[in-house]
């Protein structure tokens, strides 16, 4: 079996990148995917240390980790239809220009 | 009560009504406001009769009857007691309605005679307006119960008169009598207010007669009787006197006479109406309506009450004083204004010496005599385009005969021609009774005054209506020029009434039918009254006293009486001989031509035409007193006063200067600046806000890590 501190690893990879992505990147539906990406980092540490954990028969991870993914889901389309909204505004998804909420 | 009494305050509300309706009526509707004036007035004229019908019904039964109406006017202080609330009424006694029917009847007569008179005025609505106020007004200080009601309509005459005498308030003249007037007979109201006062303050009621209970019935009387002032004057004295300072004032006595031949300033009709038939005689009027309390004096005191003494007093030095000036004066309605006072002073004489009855006899024939003559010489004045110089006429009676005939009756009456003239049988009455008096030098004065009133009355016609016409003779262009601005003003308004008037422009005409026949009406008056108050049948007497007419035919040749007669027949015919050897005899050509008296004496002639200086004297004493007395005000205004206020509002000033630089200096600056500093601040802190979504998580991912790094060197660390 696979040691824990691989499944670790990855998981921190995972939110690295999904980081950068929301740090680094212009467009707003790419910073909304790198958000999804360090929630699902998340969600694999949430499996790992329950599979690894000291009472691996009760389902307590699986079930967090389902509502997790709906929570996510119903954010992944909150966000989309702001993204939306504000394009339609704004006409544009360009981060750098949406910016009236300056003081 | 008779349905007359209770309708009685019907009279005075009338001619009120349409002096409201006239204030409202446009000036352009002449005819309109000439129609509400004579229409009310001939309404209370007869409402005026038929209340006399009732007095003389109820007249003759041995006392006065005096009915009365009395309604609360309001109340004041405690409502349990009955005395503290003002009550007003109206009284039809004889006294009222003879003044009440004199009043209408003359007021009407002016009222059509001003048609004629006022028809080129551009103010004619404002003219009847003013009458009717004045009428109205007149009409209640008759028929008042109350002293109070009385005085109220007695400021109203007062007023009007004011109104009238500036009627034509662009001449300084005008509105410089206009003013005396007022303030002259203010200081006589003054004191007449104090009067009120203090019979008020006595008797706790100002109603004339309340069954009893009212100023001048027997239960007030004595009280006031009973007390005396500090000066050993009896309260009823005291309180006689002030209320007759009013009547001094209003009727033009001596020393406050001043202002009525200055009121002749006014338009003609009212010199008639107001200030020589009605309102002037108001003041004798208010003397015989309190007659009683004149007359109460205590029981063991003198034989003439004090205040009836200084009414006799002051009534003969007026009617000699005010006739001897007439004598000396050229302006016909001044000669007439001082006829009025003089014949005013022979009312109080006699009201003084032979009560009631006597006063108001001559009030009454004079009333229609001197109303006849003044509109006879506003017929004149009229026809001779606003002349009012006696010396500038003459030859009158050749061109205005129908006025010429009314005015000598009007003359012969207030000389007092015997037999059929009024004025001979009321004067004669008020020679009677001085004649009877305690002292006998009221009489010989009041036989000087008859005298010097026929005098100038036959000069004044002398001049006016015989001998030549002077109007062409140069002075009188010069004098047009001098009045200019009035003649432009009525006659330019003039249009040219006929041919003749077209050719000669300035030749006297003879007036309007509308002006002569109220002329007529008053000398027709001025002749019958004689009939009624004659020693043989000395009706107006009884009438007014209660009493039954005794008289009778025989009465006339009592020897006393016939020698009275006689003698003041004497002193007309030499007043009148003297004028017509002075003035009728030698014709007078030339305006210039100096006064017979002048001639004569011309210091005595030149004191008379000044008045005696009277109004010299005043204007040397009371009005200087008055100037000093003001500027002293106003340097104690300017320095003192001025200066106090002027401390205080330095005082303010520096302490709002104080206030202001804390303000500017202190309160301000920091209040700035601490707003410069939050705005810093906020600009400071808005950097922040970017307004970048990915600068903010860029944010929490390092405080993320910061945390994480804490957290885990938190943990090693322990």
């Amino acid at each position: 079996m696979t040691p824990l501190h691989c499944y670790l690893l990855l998981s921190a990879l995972l939110f690295a990148i999904g980081l950068a992505g929301a740090l680094t990147r212009r467009n707003a539906i790419i910073v909304l995917i790198g958000i999804e990406l360090m929630l699902n980092a998340a969600n694999l540490n949430f499996i790992a240390f329950w599979r690894y954990g000291p009472n691996p028969q009760a389902l307590t991870g699986v079930m967090f980790v389902i509502f997790s993914i709906g929570v996510a889901a119903a954010e992944a389309a909150v966000g989309l239809a702001l993204i939306i909204s504000i394009y339609r505004h704004c006409r544009t998804t360009n981060l750098d220009e949406v910016d009236s909420m300056k003081g | 009560m008779d349905w007359i009494v209770q309708w009685l305050w019907l009279i005075p509300v009338l001619p009120l009504v349409a002096a409201a309706l006239g204030a409202v009526v446009k000036q352009r509707q002449r005819r309109l406001a000439a129609f509400l004036a004579i229409s009310s007035m001939a309404l209370a004229l007869t409402l005026s009769c038929v209340a006399f019908v009732n007095a003389l019904q109820h007249s003759g039964q041995g006392s006065v009857v005096r009915q009365t109406v009395d309604f609360f006017w309001f109340q004041f202080g405690d409502t349990q007691m009955s005395d503290t609330a003002l009550r007003l009424g109206w009284v039809l006694d004889p006294l009222a309605a003879v003044m009440l029917v004199m009043v209408s009847l003359v007021g009407l007569l002016i009222f059509i005679y001003s048609l004629g008179y006022m028809a080129h005025d551009e103010n004619f609505a404002r003219f009847f307006c003013f009458l009717s106020l004045f009428a109205s007004a007149m009409l209640g200080l008759v028929i008042a119960n109350s002293l109070l009601l009385l005085f109220i309509c007695w400021e109203i005459v007062g007023l009007t008169s004011y109104l009238l005498i500036g009627f034509w308030y662009h001449k300084p003249s005008a509105a410089a009598a206009a003013k005396k007037a007022f303030i002259t007979t203010r200081l006589g109201d003054l004191a007449l207010l104090l009067g009120i006062v203090w019979l008020y303050s006595q008797t706790g009621t100002l109603l004339f007669y309340d069954g009893g209970h009212g100023c001048l019935e027997q239960s007030a009387l004595a009280k006031l009787v009973a007390q005396t002032t500090g000066l050993g004057m009896g309260v009823s004295t005291g309180i006689g006197l002030l209320i007759f300072c009013g009547a001094i004032g209003k009727s033009g006595q001596v020393p406050l006479h001043v202002w009525l031949p200055d009121a002749m300033e006014g338009p003609t009709p009212v010199s008639a109406l107001i200030h020589a038939a009605t309102m002037v005689a108001a003041g004798v009027f208010l003397v015989a309506r309190v007659y009683p309390l004149m007359a109460a004096h205590p029981v063991g005191g003198a034989a003439v009450p004090g205040a009836l003494q200084v009414v006799t007093w002051v009534g003969v030095i007026t009617a000699v004083f005010a006739a001897s000036i007439a004598v000396a004066q050229t302006d016909i309605k001044r000669i007439l204004a001082y006829s009025t006072v003089s014949q005013l002073g022979f009312m109080m004489l006699g009201l003084g010496t032979g009560g009631v009855a006597v006063g108001m006899f001559h009030l009454i024939t004079h009333a229609f005599f001197k109303a006849l003559l003044f509109l006879g010489a506003g017929s004149v004045i009229h026809g001779c385009r606003d002349e009012q110089d006696i010396r500038r006429m003459g030859g009158l009676r050749k061109l205005m005969p129908l006025t010429f005939a009314t005015y000598a009756v009007g003359m012969l009456a207030l000389s007092g021609f015997p037999l059929i003239f009024s004025g001979f049988w009321s004067k004669d009455e008020i020679l009677h009774a001085a004649h009877g008096w305690s002292t006998p030098a009221p009489f010989y004065l009041g036989c000087c005054g008859a005298l010097l009133t026929a005098f100038y009355m036959t000069r004044q016609v002398c001049y006016v209506f015989l001998g030549e016409s002077k109007a062409g003779v140069s002075p009188a262009a010069e004098a047009r020029a001098a009045h200019a601005p009035q003649i432009s003003l009525s006659v330019g308004a003039l249009p040219p009434d006929g041919g003749q008037a077209g050719c000669l422009p300035h030749s006297p005409h003879e007036s309007p039918p509308v002006m002569i026949i109220p002329l007529f009406v008053l000398a027709a008056f001025s002749m019958l009254l004689s009939f009624i108050g004659t020693p043989a049948w000395p009706w107006f007497q009884g009438f007014l006293s209660g009493g039954s007419t005794t008289g009778g035919l025989g009465k006339l040749l009592d020897p006393q009486v016939l020698g009275l007669m006689v003698l003041s027949s004497v002193v007309v015919f030499s007043g009148l001989g003297l004028g017509w050897w002075l003035y009728g005899r030698p014709s007078m050509r030339n305006a210039d031509q100096p006064d017979a008296l002048e001639r004569f004496q011309p210091d005595i002639f030149a004191l008379l035409k000044r008045k005696y200086y009277v109004d010299e004297i005043y204007e040397g004493s009371v009005i200087r007193f008055n100037t000093w007395g003001a500027r002293v005000c106003d340097w104690l205004d300017f320095w003192v006063w001025n200066g106090v206020v002027q401390l205080l509002s330095l005082l303010v000033v520096g302490c709002a200067w104080l206030n202001r630089s804390f303000d500017e200096y202190v309160v301000n600056p920091g209040f700035d600046e601490g707003c410069r500093r939050l705005t810093k601040g906020g600009a400071l802190m808005s950097r922040f806000q970017s307004g970048r979504v990915q600068t903010y998580l860029r944010i929490v991912g390092v405080a993320l890590t910061v945390l994480v790094l804490f957290l885990i060197w938190g943990c090693t660390a322990s």
